[in-house]
């Protein structure tokens, strides 16, 4: 081996290490809080290891099972209320000729374009003002305005993505609009649906201005249980609840590669 | 009676229509082709016919039966698409017997009707396989099938063959026209492939912008276009058109000639307004006739054809065998009266 091999070899080497340390780093750390009963300074590790804070926080009576419960339920929910607008606005505007396409599609886009604390805090006041301020119908709406975005957009692509022929097709064989769009068009756009309802599923379930405005102090969410862990300094609880926010994050990651074709990537936004 | 038959059908999206008071009628048991080029409404006619498009104006009859406000699955007839439109998440069988299932067709019938189709397409062992896994022949016969298994009597098709290879476009080609022999079907069969129309149709509908520039037999067609546009888009290679001026002027040096191209010009007409059409394969070279330059010489086996200009212009001529042309040479071109054909050059329609 000439010694510019080595070399390009040792740069390769250190280039996919500090890739790994800048993506595993941070994991690490929070792996190994999750595990530390006692760390202070000056130790570099932690003094005593122990799962005394993951029993702590999977407690029955514990505040992170009541939580994790309000935001997976939260979630499910805000993926309902997604789906429920997404589905028929994005076939509308995959198939129908809509004057102002775009101005609807950007519509969807507003909530994500201004500085979201400013947004919810007048939100937090007119849901005060209706009572539905500290509510998980105030919460669930909060979310599913973020995830529409995602949910129209995705769906708009995937409806797009689904051959017009084959509707045509189908009502040419004596289908109705109807069927032809259950057992034809939605089938074939499913994949996109599906990806884009667990895409809102994680927003929601990371989401925290939003809840932090509208559904404290009574919803009490993970993210907002993590905030307040890691601010009264409980890093171990902190660090187990950011653990448990990852699984659904990772299984996604695996997930969206399955169902989202190149196709209908390539069509979102159009 | 006829099984099909379309009166003033116009569809207009803009200020152009697509298809403008097309007007034609297609018999029972015969394949219409709907030939044209891309852009001349031959599509946009079938969808209207399906019901997949809405007419602006005019009528559509199916079988005596006014069908124009009705919607497809009403009107009774299968359509076979350029795309095939095969449902990518159903399995063959599934593809074929979808309309029997949505016209809630009984069980043991519609086993049936998917038997004896695939039987017919040979289709017996791909049955449970997705579309995905076929082959563009295989795929285009599973369509021939969904359209088989409808038992309609009129059945539309979009270009069927051309996502298909050359070889396998003769092979279906033929396998379509005997179907439909067979099956006793009105097929009303798009192309723009003037040779795929002339093999299989009975009937030629030739459109242009939207409107039917002549609507006849393949031979008719072919030894009598209505105008210069037919006669230029029938056949290979295309008839040469040229302004008469152009080959009399050339007659003018040669008296003994002139008499033989001009006889049988309509008459008491001024050759300045006339276009003449020959077609390749009439045409003689020899000592006497119109100068001509050789431009280009295609040996292709039984014949070799010839490609010269005549005063600048473009002019084909096919003779059997091989032939003795060189590129750049002066040859003399001359045909019987009868065989050439007179259009008027400002409205490009025939004259008798």
């Amino acid at each position: 081996m000439t010694a510019r091999a080595i070399a390009a070899t040792t740069a390769k080497a250190l280039a996919l290490a500090l890739f790994a340390f800048a993506l595993f780093g941070p994991l690490a750390n929070l792996a190994l809080w999750s595990v530390a009963e006692r760390w202070y300074t000056p130790f570099k590790l932690p003094v005593t290891y122990g799962l005394r804070y993951w029993e702590v926080v999977f407690r029955p009576t514990g505040d992170a099972m009541s939580s994790l419960a309000t935001s997976v339920a939260i979630a499910g929910l805000t993926v309902l209320v997604a789906l429920l607008v997404s589905v028929p606005a994005g076939y509308a505007l995959a198939r129908l000729k809509l004057p102002a396409r775009t101005l609807i599609m950007i519509a969807f886009l507003l909530p994500q374009a201004f500085p979201s604390v400013a947004i919810y805090i007048n939100v937090a006041r007119i849901f005060y003002q209706i009572g539905l301020a500290g509510t998980v119908t105030g919460v669930v709406l909060v979310h599913a305005a973020h995830g529409l975005v995602y949910s129209v957009w995705i769906a708009a692509a995937a409806f797009a993505a689904v051959d017009r022929d084959l509707e045509l097709a189908a009502r040419n064989m004596g289908a109705s609009g109807l069927r032809t769009f259950a057992t034809i068009t939605l089938p074939l756009a499913a994949p996109g649906i599906m990806a884009s309802a667990i895409f809102v599923f994680l927003e929601s379930l990371d989401e925290f201005t939003g809840t932090f405005f509208v559904g404290v102090p009574q919803v009490t969410t993970l993210p907002l249980l993590l905030y307040s862990a890691s601010m009264g300094g409980n890093y171990q609880i902190a660090s187990i609840t950011a653990l448990i926010l990852l699984v659904p994050s990772v299984a996604f990651m695996m997930v969206i590669e399955r169902f989202l074709r190149a196709d209908v990537l390539s069509k979102v936004g159009q | 009676m006829a099984e099909v038959a379309l009166s003033g059908v116009t569809k207009s999206w803009g200020a152009t229509p697509a298809v403008d008071r097309v007007s034609f009628s297609a018999p029972p048991g015969r394949l219409v082709a709907l030939l044209g080029p891309s852009g001349c409404g031959k599509s946009t006619t079938l969808r209207l016919i399906a019901g997949l498009e809405a007419a602006s104006a005019g009528t559509i009859a199916i079988g005596n039966r006014d069908v124009t406000g009705l919607p497809p699955a009403k009107r009774g007839v299968s359509m076979v698409f350029q795309s095939y439109a095969l449902f990518p998440h159903l399995s063959v069988a599934e593809n074929i017997v979808f309309g029997l299932k949505v016209r809630d067709v009984p069980r043991t019938e519609r086993d049936e009707r998917l038997k004896r189709a695939a039987g017919i397409l040979g289709l017996e062992k791909l049955l449970e396989r997705k579309p995905s896994q076929l082959s563009g022949g295989q795929q285009q016969r599973v369509a021939l099938g969904r359209a088989i298994v409808a038992e309609t009597k009129v059945c539309l098709m979009d270009e069927p063959l051309s996502n298909l290879d050359a070889q396998l476009r003769v092979e279906m080609r033929r396998e379509i026209r005997a179907l439909q022999r067979r099956l006793g079907m009105t097929m009303l069969y798009v192309t723009h492939d003037q040779v795929e129309a002339m093999t299989m149709a009975d009937q030629v509908v030739l459109m242009r912008n939207g409107r039917i520039e002549q609507d006849a037999p393949p031979a008719e067609l072919y030894e009598r276009p209505a105008s210069i546009f037919t006669a230029r888009f029938v056949g290979t290679p295309p008839m040469n058109v040229l302004p008469a001026a152009l080959v009399t002027s050339c007659i003018m040096m040669d008296a003994a000639r002139r008499t033989l191209v001009m006889t049988g010009a309509p008459a008491g007409r001024d050759p300045a307004t006339l276009a003449v059409g020959v077609r390749p394969e009439t045409v003689r070279l020899g000592s006497e006739g119109v100068p001509a330059t050789v431009a280009a010489v295609e040996y292709l086996g039984a014949d070799t054809l010839i490609e010269t200009r005549v005063a600048g212009e473009p002019f084909l001529v096919r003779v059997s065998g091989r032939a003795a042309a060189q590129v750049g040479e002066t040859v003399h071109l001359a045909w019987d009266a009868a065989a050439a054909q007179w259009f008027d050059l400002s409205s490009e329609r025939r004259i008798d």
